[in-house]
């Protein structure tokens, strides 16, 4: 199993974060992992996105130009990824922000309203979790467990007391995964 | 009376430092380095770290520095010698390490380094020959140039409007709190070569306690290049040099007051 | 084993020089590998091992800084990117010429002039022809995964001390930024004066024992014979380096109709392509250089024997060709297919240059 994924959105979201946390999930469940982001100054409130591959053997190239799925956080990311996701693939987004949502046939589609359950839950830097939880019904690449120790490893000591309420952002975006197209 | 009962340690009156090497010296007559090199020699003996001295030569006239002191030497590239014993001193706390530098070495390509290296407060020695021109490559002008002074590139004399001002470095690295001991020296009497050998004494044993960087400057004479006879050109020197860089200490402290220097609070 | 962690390659030189015993870093802050420096700040070495770690006031002072601390036989490295190396290559060509081990970080950024900090692989020629003035080489290895980052550290200090030559490692922003699981090496004593002195030779310039001649560490040599002698023994230095420490990798080459060569990042994405070559039903094989310099002629030149092409891949306008085309001859199509600007190519990219440049397709 290989799965290879691209987060993309605004600088600030959590984009690369939440691609750390999933490839610290992949790593506690003993998978080769790659995190590659996009970096420097265009970082800073411009776009940002984080290419992650979880695979059961060595991963070759880090860099790719296709994409079983795209995680996709605003309309600028919307353009340029949807093209790239594999016929079949899975492309997830948060429809706050999208103008123009995907027109594509020929991949599953599903919306998470990660914003407004992030906001719900009274933390909106919770969101990105929210997503990653989403992501994980979709695909449930790594279990939940493997969350928890990913966060564990990812998080600093002193930031491990919000664990729980990270949790429970993933939790939340498990449940708010919403079918809009199944090929 | 027989030769040996004049040749006789107890005759003795002055030696050739032991550490200065047997090589035949290769700077023109006149020159100041052979002065300052002796006086080197003469303190690192006095101070017994020869075994623990490793002296930094430059380019210019004293890029051959290494050949005449018998201890380890390295040889930087231009203006780099505060960098390459910084390297030295910051990875072997316990050794004593010292620049030897030109006005064109430290005043010109090296400025950065000399500033950020005193800036920093890298417990080294620098000695600094200023003579107000390049030596090695013919005569051309350097930063320290005084103004109206002829040079292979000033063949009317040093311009302020073409070439600027001359370089009071010395007085801007006073200033640096990483510096403990500044001073301005020469070598042209019998006193001021004893007062110079204090000075250089009191610069290596500040850098043994730690204090800080030590800068001594030594303004000297380039009769070669000034086109003059050595007797003429220290009286050139005194006359035209010495009213600009004025010879004395011009700092004697520890390294740097606290009470001005209070990290802000995170 | 070691220890595995997770990891970007930048943060991993860091760590793997803390580990491998190191006396210092001196470096200038760039992008895109400041993480080098600021991790090891973050993680204080002069108290653990008291390994010196000093933010220079530029790459020309931190390059000279490593020749002094190098000079006096300690085991010291630093880091930059293009720009920064550039204005390091006059250092760079003083340590040659003094002969001194060290090891040097390039994490290129693309070019020319202050460019891109985005990816490139633009500085091979820098890297392997010299880079500064005079005839002089530098060991250069080219990792291509985070874990390579961590062992090329050891690796790069092993082969500049077995040569009194500086190394270096030729990466990029996508090496130094990414992250990958790593299995750190365990942690080797820094040598002590007594060690260096014994096992490091006797050049250093630590203070003159009473047992040795004072030491000079210098490359001016005013005596042209004697300086011909000097070039002379650099070279032999450097043949020695071709006889014994080429490093290559060769992947699928097997049964290839066609050779893809790459280093670096460039070889992992043609690693992709390789398989999507395959899936296609074109025999398509990589030989990656892992030592740019030394550079792998002899594997290139064989397999050049029995391939019906090649096709270099990098991200730079066409530099490691020159080296592929030497070593193999005018006997066989060798293409380049490269992006430029800071663009990573993607593996469908090789696939289609391989099929328009060598197949005709």
């Amino acid at each position: 199993m290989t799965e290879e994924i691209i987060i993309a959105g605004f600088g600030g979201q959590g984009v690369l974060s939440m691609g750390k946390i999933l490839a610290y999930s992949g790593v506690m469940a003993n998978q080769e992992v790659s995190w590659f982001p996009s970096y420097g100054p265009e970082m800073r409130g411009g776009t940002a996105n984080v290419t992650v591959i979880l695979s059961e053997s060595r991963i070759s190239s880090p860099v790719l130009n296709e994409y079983d799925t795209a995680i996709i956080l605003n309309q600028q990311s919307m353009d340029k990824f949807e093209p790239m996701v594999k016929a079949g693939g899975v492309l997830i987004y948060d429809p706050n922000g999208i103008i123009h949502p995907p027109k594509r046939t020929d991949i599953n589609i599903y919306k998470i309203e990660g914003t407004l359950i992030a906001a719900e839950l009274g933390n909106v830097k919770t969101f990105n979790m929210v997503v990653l939880g989403a992501y994980l019904k979709a695909k449930p690449v790594v279990k939940m467990e493997s969350v928890e120790k990913g966060l564990q490893k990812s998080l600093p000591a002193r930031h491990h007391y919000l664990i729980p309420m990270n949790l429970e952002a993933v939790q939340k975006g498990f449940e708010g995964l919403e079918l809009v197209q199944a090929v | 009376m027989e030769l040996a009962d004049i040749i006789n340690p107890n005759n003795l009156v002055y030696e050739k430092p032991k550490l200065l090497t047997e090589n035949t010296m290769h700077y023109c007559p006149g020159c100041s380095h052979g002065v300052v090199h002796k006086l080197l020699a003469e303190v690192i003996e006095d101070l017994d770290i020869q075994e623990k001295t490793i002296g930094v030569s430059p380019v210019g006239c004293s890029v051959f520095a290494y050949n005449y002191i018998e201890i380890d030497w390295q040889e930087a590239a231009h203006g780099r010698a505060p960098a390459v014993a910084t390297g030295i001193a910051r990875t072997n706390p316990d050794k004593v390490v010292f620049t030897y530098q030109g006005d064109g070495d430290l005043a010109s390509i090296g400025t950065a380094e000399i500033l950020h290296a005193c800036n920093r407060g890298e417990n080294i020695v620098v000695i600094f020959i200023n003579n107000g021109i390049y030596g090695m490559t013919g005569g051309q002008m350097a930063p320290t140039t005084l103004l109206g002074q002829i040079t292979a590139t000033t063949p009317n004399g040093r311009d302020a409007g073409r070439n600027g001002y001359p370089l009071k470095i010395t007085e801007l690295i006073a200033q640096l709190p990483g510096t403990s001991y500044v001073t301005r020296q020469s070598v042209h009497t019998p006193a001021t070569i004893r007062r110079c050998k204090k000075a250089i004494t009191k610069a290596f044993q500040a850098a043994m306690d730690k204090k800080g960087t030590s800068f001594v400057e030594v303004v000297s004479t380039c009769n070669m290049n000034w086109k003059m006879t050595p007797v003429k050109a220290n009286e050139w020197m005194v006359e035209n040099m010495f009213p600009f860089y004025k010879p004395g200490d011009l700092k004697d402290s520890s390294k740097t007051d606290p009470e001005s220097y209070t990290p802000i609070k995170n | 084993m070691g220890e595995l962690r997770l990891m970007k390659g930048n943060e991993v030189i860091a760590e793997a020089a803390i580990r491998c015993g190191c006396d210092g870093y001196f470096g200038y802050p760039i992008t895109p590998q400041s993480e080098v420096m600021e991790t090891l700040m973050d993680r204080e070495p002069w108290n653990e091992t008291g390994m010196v770690v000093l933010q220079a006031e530029s790459e020309i002072a931190s390059i000279h800084m490593v020749y002094g601390a190098a000079a006096s036989g300690k085991k010291v490295l630093t880091s930059s990117s293009s720009p920064g190396i550039s204005l390091m290559s006059e250092g760079i060509s003083y340590l040659a010429g003094a002969e001194l081990p060290c090891l040097i970080v390039n994490v290129q950024r693309g070019g020319p002039g202050l460019g891109t900090i985005q990816p490139s692989q633009a500085d091979y020629f820098q890297s392997t022809k010299g880079g500064g003035h005079g005839d002089y080489r530098l060991i250069v290895l080219a990792p291509s995964s985070v874990q390579e980052m961590n062992d090329f550290v050891e690796l790069g200090f092993q082969l500049a001390f077995k040569y009194r030559n500086p190394a270096l490692i030729l990466t990029d922003g996508v090496i130094g930024q990414m992250m990958e699981k790593v299995v750190l090496a365990d942690f080797i004593p820094r040598a002590t004066e007594e060690e260096i002195d014994q096992k490091r030779g006797s050049w250093v310039t630590n203070g003159r024992k009473p047992n040795r001649q004072r030491n000079i560490i210098t490359s001016l040599e005013m005596d042209s014979g004697r300086m011909e002698q000097n070039n002379l023994r650099l070279q032999a230095k450097y043949d020695r380096m071709e006889e014994e420490d080429v490093l290559f990798e060769e992947l699928q080459c097997e049964d290839a109709d066609y050779l893809l060569v790459a280093f670096g990042s460039s070889s992992r994405i043609c690693q992709k392509a390789v398989d999507q070559a395959r899936e296609k039903g074109i025999k398509v094989g990589l030989l990656r250089p892992i030592t740019l310099f030394p550079f792998p002629k002899k594997p290139i030149a064989a397999l050049a024997k029995r391939v019906k092409g090649i096709l270099v891949v990098e991200m730079n306008a066409g530099q490691m060709i020159e080296d592929v085309q030497l070593a193999a001859g005018n006997v066989l199509p060798v293409m380049h297919f490269g992006r430029m600007g800071g663009i990573i190519p993607s593996p469908g990219e090789v696939v289609d240059a391989l099929e328009q440049k060598l197949i005709g397709g």
